[in-house]
């Protein structure tokens, strides 16, 4: 039974990330501060999983810019994550840090182009 | 023979220290002078034939190149035999700081050589140092040929040898070793270490222990005729058996999406080609989850970093020595309940092919979760990809063969374009401090590309993920796999040990090594120096236990009362480890911390110099989490 429902779940979870990445950022994304965001991102462990600079790795996708989720469902992912992410509840953070945190991946300078960089060269 | 020599043994005891003290300070001849003057009663202080002397003829038809050893008492005339009767050559005594070091030096050595070595430990204490070691053996079903010392003989016991006495020696390591014994004769032990490297090196493989007995090692052989060495045959490695093979074939040329996953198959350096063999004649994807190095990591058919995509596509998955098969056609989730879920599509078919199903023991689990399968085969899977690729050939029509054809080229897309958004991937954080380990592994493949390189760290943490994506890994030697039991600390010392395998066919070695991993047991960098063992180690230095932080704070989020304390506990911070200066104070061209990432290819070259002259070079370099 339990596996049945986590099915449903984890159905749910590529429709919803997959929609929610394909949105337009929602028209009213709070005003947040980045340099809080930055160090509150460190603080709370978004990091570990996500890279200093959200760039994704070993234990986390990528969620720094390009294309970033809309800020709702940035909020509704980290309070009620469906896959693996540990969960963030109103109790340990407030939306206003996450706009901080929201505030901070979106003013990250966008990556070199690839074919920039000679090391990566195929 | 026994009485006589035991005899003897109890009338030096009673000489005691004067004894002792008179054969160190009078030349031989002096001793042996007075010795035929005396009475009767006349101790005999040296011999000419010792026990341990017919070990090391034994130990030397079974071919093992080197002996890994930290140096104890209860092996002493085993070493002394090693050093001077055999000459210190096959095997050659390597110094090693840790038991562990040893076991897991020989670990890696034979994932690039493809032999097993030796190891020789401290009955009891020096066992208990190797016993992680070789549970991380264990769990990768890798021989390793472990022999410790022991004092059976509790009359003739000196005070330390009651401590590192034991009844049964193997007991600790007995869950996890394939055979052991304790040889109560020459001959015994002749037959017993033949029968133990056979047992070791005939699949599934595992580490076996032979406990020699300190009174056999130094007291005399005192056969009158040459002890024989027995001879050893090796057994052929099971194949599949022919009908489930056909069947096997049958699904895989009806399958419209198979997929092949290797894990622990490549046994010799005949497997990756073999594989490429079947997965082309099939155009079918391949997941090469890199316990060993099973295929071609830019193979248009390797599938491996888009491997859960794959296996959902799938209708048919076909697990070659895959040590998890379960975990790889199903997933847990972990939250606070924890659940499971299917990653196949309904109606998908399994099939296993492994040496797994003909051996399991209890207690230790690393067995892993009882997967649903609907063909079984319990055989080698080296040896039974001969067979399996013929049956295939022999069923393929021209239809097949052209679905086949476009599929190969659907892969080969995904490939592509999975590549693609690799190397874009890569871009993310690149000029970030701490080092993003993108960077790293690009950095590094520019210093190496063009050498006959050997990767040898294997990590539990992944770390070291990004080579796996960006690098062109085609040879057998170019990847060792993961360390089996995820005991950390493995990852220096089973470096070294591949390093000590490549280094006669003058490979340029080089290791990605986490700090956590390097603080276990540093003193292996030493036994680099030391035997001049060409490495070049980067490391991947998180300052932290980062895998660890992760786990507290999912506990943190779980439990809801603050989330910002999930480092507490496992950083390796105030003070931070200065490693270039541990790898210099044990001998080692080191340079670091380095933050820049500009700073890095630089040291990386210079680093290289001292590595193809023939040494271990170490950079440290502080890198973002993972
Ligand atoms: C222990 C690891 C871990 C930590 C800590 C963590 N995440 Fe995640 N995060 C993940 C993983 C894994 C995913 C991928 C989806 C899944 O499995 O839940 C994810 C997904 C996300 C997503 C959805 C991305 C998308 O494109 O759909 C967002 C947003 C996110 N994380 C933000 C955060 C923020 C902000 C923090 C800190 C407050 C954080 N995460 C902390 C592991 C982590
Ligand atoms: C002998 C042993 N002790 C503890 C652990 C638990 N453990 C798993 S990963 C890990 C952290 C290893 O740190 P490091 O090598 O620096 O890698 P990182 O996780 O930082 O990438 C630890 C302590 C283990 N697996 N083995
Ligand atoms: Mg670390």
């Amino acid at each position: 039974m339990t596996r049945r429902i986590f099915s449903t779940v984890a159905g749910l979870v590529v429709i919803g990330i997959g929609s929610a990445t394909a949105q337009q950022p929602a028209p009213s994304v709070p005003a947040g501060n980045a340099k809080a965001g930055q160090a509150l991102f460190m603080k709370i462990g978004c990091y570990q999983c996500h890279g200093n600079e959200g760039q994704g790795g070993a234990a986390g996708p990528r969620i720094g810019r390009s294309p970033m989720l809309a800020f709702r469902n940035f909020v509704t992912y980290i309070r009620a994550p469906r896959g693996e992410m540990p969960p963030y509840s109103a109790k340990v953070i407030a939306e206003k840090d996450i706009a901080d945190i929201y505030a901070y991946l979106a003013s990250l300078p966008p990556a070199p182009a690839v074919d920039s960089i000679p090391l990566l060269k195929p | 023979m026994a009485a006589k020599s035991k005899m003897e043994r109890r009338k030096f005891l009673k000489g005691g220290m004067l004894a002792g003290a008179a054969a160190i300070v009078q030349p031989a001849a002096v001793v042996a002078q007075q010795s035929s003057a005396a009475s009767e009663e006349v101790e005999v202080l040296t011999t000419e034939s010792c026990g341990s002397d017919y070990m090391v003829d034994v130990i030397k038809s079974l071919g093992f190149e080197y002996v890994c050893a930290n140096p104890g008492s209860s092996f002493r005339g085993m070493q002394e035999s090693i050093i001077n009767y055999g000459g210190n050559r096959n095997p050659e005594f390597i110094t090693n700081c840790h038991e562990e070091s040893s076991v897991a030096m020989a670990h890696g050595y034979f994932k690039m050589e493809g032999k097993p070595m030796a190891v020789l430990a401290h009955g009891t204490v020096g066992l208990q140092h190797a016993s992680m070691a070789i549970y991380n053996a264990w769990c990768d079903r890798i021989p390793v040929y472990i022999m410790a010392g022991n004092y059976v003989d509790a009359a003739i016991r000196r005070p330390a040898e009651w401590y590192h006495g034991v009844q049964d020696c193997a007991a600790i390591v007995r869950d996890f070793t394939k055979w052991d014994d304790q040889p109560a004769s020459l001959i015994h032990f002749g037959e017993s270490a033949v029968r133990a490297y056979k047992i070791a090196m005939t699949p599934p493989m595992a580490p076996v222990l032979l406990v020699l007995d300190a009174g056999l090692q130094e007291g005399s052989n005192e056969s009158k005729t040459k002890l024989p060495i027995p001879k050893l045959t090796m057994p052929a490695p099971p194949q599949g058996e022919a009908g489930a093979v056909n069947e096997l074939a049958r699904l895989l040329v009806a399958a419209e999406n198979p997929v092949l996953v290797a894990d622990r198959l490549a046994r010799t350096t005949a497997a990756m080609p073999l594989l490429v063999e079947l997965a082309e004649t099939l155009q079918a994807a391949v997941i090469d989850q890199g316990g060993r190095m099973n295929f071609p990591s830019l193979h248009p058919l390797n599938q491996t970093q888009r491997a859960a995509a794959a296996v959902g596509e799938a209708d048919l998955v076909v697990g070659i020595e895959v040590a998890d098969f379960w975990a790889t056609v199903n997933a847990l989730r972990d939250q606070v309940h924890r659940s499971t879920r299917k990653l196949t599509k309904p109606g998908a078919k399994l099939a296993t092919i492994t040496s797994a199903d003909l051996y399991i023991k209890s207690n230790y689990q690393d067995f892993r979760r009882l997967a649903e399968v609907d063909l079984a085969i319990a055989a080698d899977g080296e040896a039974t990809l001969p067979a399996l690729t013929e049956a295939v050939k022999r069923l393929i029509t021209s239809d097949r063969k052209r679905v086949f054809q476009q599929r190969g080229a659907k892969l080969a897309e995904a490939s592509r374009t999975t590549r693609e958004r690799l190397r874009q991937a890569a871009t993310y954080a690149w000029d970030a401090t701490p080092v993003s380990t993108a960077r790293v592994a690009a950095e590094l493949w520019a210093v190496i590309k063009n050498e006959d390189w050997s990767l040898v760290s294997n990590y539990y943490s992944e770390a070291g993920i990004w080579p796996r994506r960006l690098w062109d890994f085609n040879k057998p030697y170019q990847w060792p796999g993961h360390a089996g039991g995820g005991g950390i600390g493995y990852g220096a010392p089973s470096s070294v040990g591949a390093a000590l395998a490549n280094k006669k066919y003058g490979r340029f070695s080089v290791s990605l090594q986490t700090d956590g991993d390097l603080m276990y047991a540093p003193g292996v960098l030493w036994t680099a120096a030391h035997h001049r063992i060409p490495l070049l180690s980067v490391m991947l230095n998180n300052r932290g236990y980062h895998m660890e932080i992760m786990h507290v704070q999912r506990m943190c989020n779980q439990r809801n009362r603050g989330v910002d304390r999930g480092t507490m506990g496992s950083t390796l911070t105030d003070p931070n480890i200065d490693f270039a200066k541990i790898a210099q104070g044990l001998g080692l061209h080191a340079e670091g911390p380095i933050t820049d990432p500009k700073d890095l290819g630089p040291a990386l070259r210079r680093a290289a110099v001292a590595v193809k002259r023939g040494e271990p070079a170490l950079v440290d370099v502080v890198t973002q989490p993972r």
